[in-house]
Formats: structure tokens, sequence, C-alpha cells
């Protein structure tokens, strides 16, 4: 029988997206109970966040450090970088205890796979998932920041996209290892010593130019730091043209290399 | 002669201390747990002090100094400083008697087989705050000293940070048990964490002081606890001693107080059917 | 009520429970003696569960008298829960701890000393036949290895009185017999249990001594072969009809034995003498699919008492 693998190789991509919207289905079915709860506190967050920290350290600055921003403000400076930063905490945390949950725990895969999806369907149906998410919480926080008057070139808009780059990068490297993880254990490890440092350490509350040289160049390799960049250039209307396309190669190489060990690392798990 | 009164309340101190004294039965219990992954709670001192070289180097260089109410000026970091002790107390203890209690009591079922013996529900109740306060004093004496070696504590009133901050423990122990009870799905944790504990996080004076809100707002931010324990801890590091912080310390033993009988109470009436 | 007052374990008078207008358990009176096991039986929601909580100390008292070991519930919980060992219906071991650390920790909730412990804990996972098992995890045990854990956990404090609430429930029938061995063992050593079940045949094999409960009430009390012979026949015949309409016979059985019990799927016919009956029924070309002359039960106690079954 030739033509199967025939068929299967030029309808990879056509065979794994469409049964892949299932999975997002699915995910839907659940989510739909509690949206509201979850898009309310998807504003709730970045207002609270802004008005503290934009506003209050925002005053403090303005008395002893007042052209430390530039026009913007403080407030001008961290709203894109909370965004960037909220985005790969939403994305973390889908792809960390609901992935385990559905191998392990709830064992949904398994009773997915006894029908005619794939694991890269799974893969991708979720991924898919987790875009939306994202892309509906980056749709918030951008009219939060059109509110505070922060976001004003029209460019901004394209920061919904690139919100969602940024945390497809981490979905795909997160569910790569959740699928290897035997207990939740290894993810408070990930939280504390990946997660929490990045989401204080890639230019999103402060510049890292304050920040000794070693931990700078640090950053420089994180994904964080590069969506942050796109992000706030897109946002304040500061896109540097030079840098632009190097951030934007790393975020897509990054999810690349992600969606590989993602893809791999599933299978593996619930073929044994 | 002792008077009636007199040994009523020693018979209640009495036991009182009993139920403390029996519910170590319970912290045995969480240690033993534990024993494999105490390095969990250990990775978690490293939380306050992210944010104290974040914050404090990366917003500090930017913001140098705050102006205190005595007229001093002192280092951005110096003034964050005790309000990530504050918060760290208060994470540590929350953490513990909202997530692993919620746990125990709706999906575990660990404290209907405690109750089977001669263990009650006080000393459940009390052990499980022991043991977050325990929690809590860990990662507050990792900061302290941190605190201490990057020279942030100003006074010597600072002695008395650690029982100040053990006793702030001990109040969000005893508030997030007593939150615990009202909570039904795993989705209700929204509820204390966005709309509490995170609120608090970022409007007790934390970063800035309130003094930066309107004033009808900072009526409202002067309510919480977590403002008194920063406002009170604050004072002890910075020197800032008055009769602003014999408030915050009467306020604190007021909450305390109420967090506790409203634990009892409702941990009573899940657990007794 | 049989027995002098003193010399009870348990002892109840008019014993309430209620929750909220729904009354669990309404007035019952009973006696517990030393070194027996005495039974609850009855249906799911018949009460049995509420009683034993309300003797646990696990759920307070509504009205009515209630001693447990000369000892006031309400009062002296403490005192009567150290000298208890409880089963519950369902299994809550500590699923953080392993199967060894279970046995121990609870030991220490009974201020029971460390060494003490750990050579009860051996005992007792030897007696459950769990050795082996001692450093595993509770969470993958099957469901008849958990109940002999917390069969073993709630003897680590050398209890004078147990109390098993269905304790084989759920269990399939080879860790059924393997638990009523370890029951029957303990019974042997002289131990006073409480045992409910919906089963007959495990209040059968277990009781000395029973009470039936419907709907929040006590409906008779007594060994189960004195219920049986109070309340059945020696024999019941059961016959089955297949698709001839039941009506049409109406009238053929009459006459045949001392009571005809009509069920749903079959017809009792209540006998001291099955086979003599089944000869008649042959006699009076009464067109039976199939028949089947058994040893009158538990199940036909109840079934005379309320007009229902046990097991629904």
């Amino acid at each position: 029988m030739s033509a199967v693998p025939a068929r299967a190789r030029t309808g990879a991509v056509a065979l794994s997206l469409r049964p892949a919207t299932h999975l997002f289905h699915r995910n839907w079915l659940v989510y739909k109970r509690i949206w509201y709860r979850s898009l309310f506190f998807g504003f709730l967050q970045p207002f609270m966040f802004l008005a503290a920290m934009g506003l209050g350290v925002g005053a403090l600055l303005a008395r002893s450090n007042p052209t430390a921003f530039g026009p913007v403000g403080y407030i001008g400076f961290l709203g894109p970088g909370l965004l960037g930063a909220t985005v790969m905490q939403t994305a973390s945390f889908e792809s960390t205890y609901p992935i385990m949950n559905k191998i392990m725990w709830g064992r949904n895969y398994e009773a997915i796979l006894s029908s005619p999806l794939s694991t890269r369907n799974i893969v991708l149906g979720e991924l898919g998932w987790i875009a939306f998410r994202i892309a509906s919480i980056a749709t918030i926080f951008l009219t939060v920041l059109v509110i505070f008057g922060i976001a004003r070139s029209p460019l901004a808009v394209l920061a919904i996209p690139v919100a969602g780059l940024t945390g497809l990068g981490f979905a795909s490297w997160l569910i790569a290892f959740a699928s290897t993880q035997l207990n939740d254990i290894g993810f408070s490890w990930v939280y504390r010593f990946v997660i929490n440092p990045l989401f204080l350490f890639s230019g999103t509350f402060f510049p890292l130019t304050q920040m000794p040289q070693a931990v700078q160049v640090f950053a420089w390799l994180t994904p964080l730091f590069h969506g942050v960049e796109l992000l706030r250039g897109l946002i304040l209307g500061s896109l540097d043209l030079g840098t632009a396309p190097w951030h934007l190669a790393y975020l897509l190489a990054f999810f690349g290399i992600g969606l590989l060990l993602a893809d791999r690392s599933l299978a593996r798990r619930l073929a044994s | 002669m002792a008077s009636p009164v007199a040994v009523a309340t020693q018979g209640g101190l009495g036991r009182a201390w009993d139920v403390v004294w029996r519910a170590r039965r319970l912290v045995e219990r969480n240690v033993l747990v534990y024993r494999h992954q105490w390095i969990v709670i250990l990775s978690g001192v490293a939380e306050p002090i992210f944010y104290l070289i974040g914050i404090g180097m990366g917003l500090g260089g930017l913001v140098r100094t705050v102006g205190l109410p005595d007229g001093r000026s002192i280092s951005y970091t110096a003034y964050v400083a005790p309000a990530l002790l504050a918060t760290a107390a208060m994470n540590g203890a929350v953490f513990e008697t909202i997530f692993n209690v919620f746990f125990k009591l709706n999906f575990r079922k660990t404290y209907d087989g405690i109750l089977a013996t001669p263990m009650g529900i006080s000393e459940i109740a009390i052990g499980e705050m022991l043991w977050a306060l325990m929690r809590a004093s860990l990662y507050a004496v990792s900061m302290l000293v941190l605190m201490t070696a990057l020279g942030l504590i100003l006074s010597p009133w600072a002695l008395l940070t650690l029982p100040v901050t053990l006793f702030v423990a001990a109040t969000f122990s005893a508030t997030g048990l007593a939150g615990t009870a009202f909570l039904r799905t795993v989705q209700d944790f929204d509820i204390p964490m966005g709309l509490i504990v995170m609120p608090m996080f970022l409007f007790s004076g934390t970063f800035f002081p309130i003094s930066a809100y309107p004033i009808p707002i900072q009526v409202f931010m002067q309510a919480t606890p977590l403002f008194h324990s920063i406002s009170l801890i604050r004072g002890l590091t910075t020197g800032l001693m008055g009769l602003e912080q014999v408030w915050d310390f009467a306020y604190l033993v007021g909450f305390f107080s109420l967090a506790m009988v409203i634990a009892m109470r409702r941990m009573e009436r899940k657990l007794i059917k | 009520m049989s027995g002098a007052p003193g010399d009870a374990l348990v002892r109840a008078r008019k014993l309430t429970k209620r929750f909220g207008s729904f009354t669990a358990v309404d007035g019952i009176d009973f006696d517990v003696r030393p070194a027996e096991a005495f039974g609850f039986l009855g249906p799911n929601g018949a009460g049995k569960t509420s009683t034993m909580r309300m003797i646990a100390c696990a759920s307070p008292v509504t009205d009515g008298d209630l001693a447990v070991i000369g000892m006031n519930p309400a009062s002296q919980a403490r005192e009567i829960k150290a000298r208890l060992g409880v089963v519950p219906q369902v299994d809550n071991l500590d699923t953080e701890l392993t199967v060894r650390e279970n046995l121990e920790m609870y030991a220490r909730y009974f201020d029971i000393p460390g060494s003490v412990a750990r050579s009860r804990a051996d005992e007792l996972l030897e007696f459950v036949q769990l050795a082996e098992r001692a450093k595993d995890q509770v969470e993958p045990l099957s469901g008849g290895m958990k109940r002999r854990l917390t069969i073993a956990r709630a003897l680590i404090n050398e209890p004078q009185l147990v109390i098993l609430d269905e304790p084989t429930t759920g269990l399939d029938p080879q860790a059924r017999h393997l638990l009523w061995d370890r029951l029957y063992r303990l019974k042997q050593r002289g131990a006073t249990l409480i045992i409910t079940t919906h089963y007959m045949d495990e209040a059968e094999q277990l009781c000395d001594r029973l009470v039936v409960m419907d709907k929040a009430r006590i409906v008779a009390e007594g060994s189960p072969l004195e219920l049986i012979e109070r309340y059945a026949t020696r024999e019941v015949l059961e016959l089955r009809f297949g698709d001839v309409k039941r009506a049409s016979l109406d009238g053929q059985l009459q006459g045949l034995a001392e009571r005809v019990e009509e069920l749903p799927d079959r017809t009792l016919v209540y006998t001291d003498d099955g086979e003599a009956a089944l000869d008649e029924v042959h006699r009076r070309n009464i067109p039976v699919q199939s028949a089947l002359v058994r040893r009158a039960s538990l199940e036909d106690v109840f079934l005379s008492l309320t007009g229902r079954s046990l097991v629904e």
C-alpha cells in the first residue's frame, strides 16, 4: 500500500490541524463556564498593577528622578513590560497543571487517543487553545493600556500577535517539560527559578541597564526580554527597525524548537 | 486564695495550652510529608530575595531615595525591604493555609481520618497554623539576615522585627484558614488571590507611600492587615516608631483574634455534620 | 432490651439524629455487650452510618441518650476516641504518606510512643497482609488493600471497641473473603465489633447479634439464627415463570406454604420443606421456568419485615 504514506506526507499539516480543532472545542466547552470570571481577572490584574506600580512608583520617580523614563513616564515603560510578563504567566499556567492533569490525573488524552486523534493533533490543539487565551488576554490588556493613555501607536494592534508568539514559545517548551514529569513538584521549580525571575529581570519593571553586565547578558538570552522589547516598540510607537527583526527571529526560533520538543515529548509519554 | 476570675483564666489558658501542645502532632505529620520535599519549602526563600534584588536594585537605582514623615530620606531599597519582609510572611502563611489546607479539607479528606483519634478540630486548626507559621518564619528569618547583611536595618528597634514578623505570619495563617473554609472549588482560589492578596500586595504601601493617592482611597488601603504589618515592620527597621505603630499593633491583635474565631467556627461547620 | 445496663459497651436510648427537618435516626434503643460482634443490617439510607458516626463522636447526638464505654460523646469525645477504632465507609487514609507512615503517624495522634508504634505497625501490617507494601504510597493500592490498611490503622491504639461501617462494600468477592477472615480472627481475639452492612451474608458471617434498621428505626433484634426462625421459615422455594403472566397463576399457589412473596423477577415460597413444596408445584402443573430450594437468610427476614429487598 504505497498510497497511504504518500497521502500522509502531503496531507501532514492539514491532517493535524483539522482534528486539532476538536481539542480546541473541548477546552472551549470547559472554559465557557468560567469565561466571564477569567476575563474579569484578566482585566483586573493589569489595571491594579498599573494603578499601583505605574502611578505610585511613578509619583516617587517624578519627585526624585523625573527624566528617568522620558516623556512616557514610568507607567509607559511598565505597561508593555507587564503585558509581556502576563502573557508568559498565562501561557505557563495553561501548559503545566492542566496538561499534567490531562496526561495523568484525569487521563483525558488516553481517552482522546482512542479516537482518531493523534498526539500531534493534541499538541496543536492545546497550543491553538493557549494562543486563543493569550490573544483574548492581550486584547483586554491593550484596552487597559489605552485607558491609561499608554498605547498611542496604531501599530499597537500588532502587539496581539507578538504576545501570542511570545506566549506560544513558553507554552511549547513547558508542554514538552510537563510531558516528562511524573508529579507536579517540577513545576514549583520552574515557577520559582525560571518564570518568577524572568518576571522581574526581563526589562519588565525596570530597564536592564540598571543591572550588572552579567545579568544583562543573561536576560538577552531569554525569550521574555525579546518579547517585551517588541511589545514596547509597537505599543509606544518607538519600534527600532534595526533590532526588531532579530527579536522576531529569536521568538520564532524559540517557538519552532519548542514545538518540535513538545511534539516528540508528548508522543513519547503517551506511547508508553 | 486566688479569685474565681483568676482560676477561670488560668483554667482557660491551661486548656488552650493543652490544645497547642497536642496540635504539635499535626506539625509532625506535615514534617513527615515534606521530609522528602523539604527543598521545595526551602527554595521558597528565593522568592522575596529575587524581589529585593530586582525591585531594590532595579528600581532603587532610579528612584534613589524616599522621604519619611520625620524628614529623613532613606534609600528606596531600605524603604521596600521591610514591606517585602511582611509580604514574605503573608505569602508563606497564606499559601499553606489556603492551598494546602483546601486540598486536605476537600479532596484528600485527611482531617476526617485524624478526627477519629483524640485530636479535635481545634488541634487540627492550630496545628496547621503552627506549621504555616514555621514555614513563614523560615522566609522571614532569611530575609532579615539578608537585610542585615545589605545594611538595610537602620534602627535598634529592629531587634523586635523577628517577633513582630512572626505575629504577622500568625495573623495571616489564621486569616487564610478562616477564608479556606469558605472556598468550594479550585476556581474559587481566584477570589482570595485575585481580589484580596494581590490588591493588598500592591496597595499597602509596599512599593510607595500611600500618600500618592487621594484620601478616600487611602482610607480603604489603611483597612487592610498588610498595610498595618508593613507600617509596623517598616517602623521597626527604619526607626520610625510612634503612635501610629502602636495603633498598627492594636489593629493586628484585633484582626488576629477575629480571624481565629472565624477560622475555628468555619472549620467546625465544615468538619462536623 | 437484653443485658444489664451496666455491662453494655454502647448503650443507646431514644437515640435520634436530625439534619434540619430530615430525621436520619428516629429514637432507637440498643445495647452492645463486650466481646460481641454487633451488626446493623439495613438498606442504604436506613440510618446506619448516622448511628455509627454518633458512636464515633464524629456527629453530635440530636436527642436521646448515648453512652460509649460508659462515657458521654458530647463531653468526653477525646477520652472515648482514645479507646475506639474507626473504619469509615469511605477510606480516608493519608494519601500524602506511605503505608507504614499511615500507621505510625496515626499512632502519634494517640500519643503512642514511637518505639511502641513501630512494633505495633509491624504486627498489624503482618496481620492485614500488607508487610511487603509497607514502603509504598497509598494511592496505587487496590481497594481491598486500602480497606485492610484502614482496618490496621483502626487497631493501632488497641481499641476496646472497633466500629466498621460497610467494611466490604465495593470490594470484589476474593477481597471480601480475605477481609472477613481478618475480622473473624479479630473477633476470636475477644475484640468488640460494631458492623454496619447491607449484605445479609456479611451479617450472617460476622455478627453474633444484630438489629435490622429500616427508615431510621430498628424493626427487629436478635442473633441471625433467631431472626430467621422468627421472621422466616427454614427453607425457601424460589420460582421463576419466564414470560407467563403471573396474574394468570392467581390462586394456583394458594395453600402451598405459609407465606408467598411476589418479587418483580421471581416468587418466593416460604416453607419448612422446600422439596415437598416443589413436588406440589409440579403436581399442580404450574408452568415453572426454573425452581430453586435454599435455606432462608436474613434477606428473607428483611423482606418479611419491610416488604422490600435489601439491595435494590
